[in-house]
């Protein structure tokens, strides 16, 4: 799962020269790749459901980017994935496939909702943060179990996460439909699961004086820069990067790889949990609501926020502008359905396809770059001696 | 709780256990000739959900079950061949293209629902058979021997499985490529047609599971399986991918749905306390996970592509 831009360094100087294909812009091919893909299917997949594909996508752009509210909406939308598509990019990286995206939004969202129930009103700029630790914190724990079980019992941590994710949704049920329940849902006898509004202490604030946009979207760009920063200009992120290529190697060179492996996917698993607290905080209704399902109260985001971290190669920063695109296709998919009558889930299928897309070219990918690599290693032993020109972005080691 | 110990609630409850159970079996025997060949096939409950959707829609039009679980079988089928062509043709990497294959079914079962049926409406259900002689044992008879001939066929897969995974051939291959590929590639055998193959049997039998879920409950809705097909997957480690394992596994989660349902409607313990007691089988099965990881070992070669030479 190597796709990234980021990791191709050296070869510059000879993609100039001629015109054959570099990994370089490979990486970047694959994306559009996989648009162009996803877009042909849903022609044929409006062509098949008797409607205008032209329409369609008009309705789809136009509710996903149009306006200056579409873009509100969409960044809201964006802000689960991104958080989500770090924290997965994370794991990755470390080679440790984190499934488990969904209940550890519950489990971050449960654990905020919690402190902010349990806590006594405090003012915002105490509430705020210790919320926000909080959805972390729940998030991590969830994250925690799985990479300690892969760490330290060689638990395949694809099985034990998606099984988290059943036992979150089941607490989550329990807790929101008995002792953290509305009482007001009590009395009415409607037993809707959903706790009480939550103190106003905890409200995400608003921004330039918006309704609907606050600071998750901003969050969460923060926690993508961090991200990079800690995979790329950090010792932890260096091992967690050895780990995640050669664990031997790692293990040879004196990095602790079960506390690493644990630690990537507790982090992995925090950073969901802060989604699943942006979506509590966030929420028109400043509470915690489920249908009894996990993507009642996830919107799927733990699934969907995998698909932005393909889409962004597996790297934070670029994973920024990835989150945007598919939280604007699913703001979109609203408009289509309300324009043409085509149901949203037809943008679900469509992300399923651009995980296959992406993961079954990669492969491919990856031989056309071992061949990059082979021809620039001789192209540069041909010219004696000059060093792989160019720090490359971002995939340098400290 | 008197009221829960009265034979004709203790026979429903294992009765109705065994129904629920069938989907899980199902779905969990196709997963395992998959992995024992070396493919971690993800994608389960996806091509279950749309198995359960063509199951549905076929027998809402034609109102013949068997044709509505044959559409369910056609689904599997192709949407196996689909998979396999994804992790063994194209080699991409399996914990993540399963994801790709279940949000596609997850929307695509949605759509097809909402624009082809829209209002839930309630479908045949299969028919029970009570065996003869057997279905006359008091008790037992109730319990196993009026069921519906699914139920029947998916127990008897059980055996079946063991014998094919154990004691032909082509198991003989399906293990081999599962834990040497090479040395199963040296000797002729072709790592990719025996891969192909399991996938064809875990995609149609996934296909076939969807549809008896659906046609079992008579009615179709947006994420019908609600993850069984990722809790099939996990009954294959859960039963150290043996046949056998994967039946009890089955039984454990089907006993406990049942359970809770009948503790629901008989009021004897209140809603909330069900969704803790359905908790049970998903806490059971990662302690399962901690075990197996322990003193079993996964087919070697499992989730890695093989690539000649390489």
């Amino acid at each position: 799962m190597a796709g990234t831009p980021s990791e191709e360094g050296g070869g510059l100087t000879q993609r100039v020269a001629g015109l054959r294909v570099s990994s370089k812009y490979l990486a970047y091919l694959v994306p559009l790749g996989a648009v162009l893909f996803a877009l042909l299917i849903g022609t044929i997949m409006l062509l098949a459901l008797d409607t205008s594909p032209i329409e369609g996508f008009q309705a789809l752009f136009d509710g996903a980017f149009g306006s200056t509210d579409a873009l509100i909406e969409t960044s809201l939308k964006a802000t689960p994935l991104l958080f989500v598509g770090v924290g997965i990019t994370i794991a990755f990286r470390a080679n440790v496939i984190n499934i488990g995206g969904e209940g550890q939004m519950v489990a971050g969202g449960l654990l905020a909702t919690m402190a902010a129930l349990f806590l006594p009103t405090w003012p915002a700029f105490i509430m705020l943060p210790t919320v926000i630790l909080a959805g972390l914190l729940g998030g991590a724990i969830w994250g925690a179990v799985p990479g300690y079980l892969k760490a330290y019992f060689g638990v395949n941590e694809i099985l034990s996460t998606i099984m988290l994710n059943v036992v979150a949704v089941q607490l989550m049920n329990y807790l929101l439909r008995d002792p953290l329940i509305d009482p007001a849902e009590i009395e009415r006898g409607t037993r809707i699961p959903q706790t009480e509004r939550l103190q106003e202490g905890a409200d995400l604030p608003l921004l330039f004086g918006s309704d609907r946009l606050h600071i998750g979207p901003l969050l969460a760009i923060i926690a993508a820069i961090l991200a990079y920063i800690l995979l790329w200009r950090t010792p932890l992120g260096y091992r967690l990067r050895a780990v995640g290529q050669n664990q031997d190697a790692a293990r040879y060179a004196g990095i602790p790889v079960k506390r690493t492996i644990t630690l990537a996917l507790t982090l992995s698993g925090a950073l969901c949990g802060l989604a699943g607290a942006v979506l509590v905080f966030g929420s028109e209704g400043h509470r915690m609501v489920t249908d009894g399902s996990t993507a009642g109260f996830t919107g799927s985001a733990g699934f969907n926020g995998i698909v932005a971290a393909l889409f962004g190669g597996l790297h934070p920063i670029f994973t920024i502008p990835a989150s945007f695109l598919f939280g604007g296709l699913l703001v979109g998919g609203i408009s289509l359905q309300r324009a043409v009558q085509v149901p949203s889930a037809l943008i679900l299928a469509l992300n399923g396809l651009v995980v296959i897309f992406v993961v079954s070219t990669d492969r491919y990918r990856q031989r056309l770059r071992d061949q990059d690599a082979r021809r620039d290693a001789l192209a540069s032993a041909g010219a004696s001696a000059v060093p792989p020109a160019g720090p490359d972005p971002g995939g340098g080691e400290p | 709780m008197s009221q829960f110990f009265t034979e004709a609630v203790l026979i429903a409850t294992i009765a109705s256990a065994i129904r629920f159970s069938v989907p899980l079996l199902l779905a969990g025997l196709g997963e395992a000739f998959g992995q024992r060949s070396g493919v971690l096939n993800l994608g389960v409950d996806g091509v279950m959900l749309l198995g359960a959707f063509g199951g549905y829609y076929a027998v809402l039009k034609t109102d013949n079950v068997w044709l509505g679980l044959l559409v369910g079988l056609g689904i599997g089928l192709l949407l196996g061949v689909i998979s396999a062509f994804i992790t063994v043709t194209l080699k991409a990497e399996q914990g993540i293209s399963g994801i790709g294959v279940f949000l596609f079914g997850l929307g695509m079962s949605d759509l097809l629902f909402q624009r082809l049926v829209g209002t839930p409406r309630p479908i045949d259900t299969f028919p029970r058979i009570e065996l003869p002689l057997l279905g006359d044992i008091p008790w037992i008879g109730e319990m196993f021997f009026r069921q519906s001939l699914v139920v029947y066929l998916a127990f008897l897969a059980v055996p079946f499985s063991m014998f094919v995974i154990n004691h032909t051939t082509f198991g003989m291959k399906i293990r081999a490529v599962g834990e040497n590929p090479e040395a199963a590639d040296s000797l002729g055998v072709s790592v990719a047609k025996v891969r192909y193959a399991t996938m064809l049997i875990g995609g149609t039998l996934a296909g076939i599971a969807g549809a008896a879920l659906a046609i079992n409950l008579g009615i179709f809705q947006q994420n019908i399986t609600n993850a069984q097909g990722f809790i099939a997957i996990a009954l294959v480690y859960f039963g150290a991918w043996r046949p056998l394992g994967v039946m009890l596994g089955a039984l454990l989660y089907g006993f406990v749905n049942s359970l809770v349902i009948q503790w629901k409607t008989l009021g004897i313990i209140p809603d909330s306390l069900s969704d803790i007691a359905a908790m049970a089988p998903a806490i059971i099965t990662i302690l399962a996970l901690v075990v197996v990881a322990t003193r079993f070992r996964a087919p070697a070669a499992l989730t890695k592509p093989f690539e000649r030479g390489g």
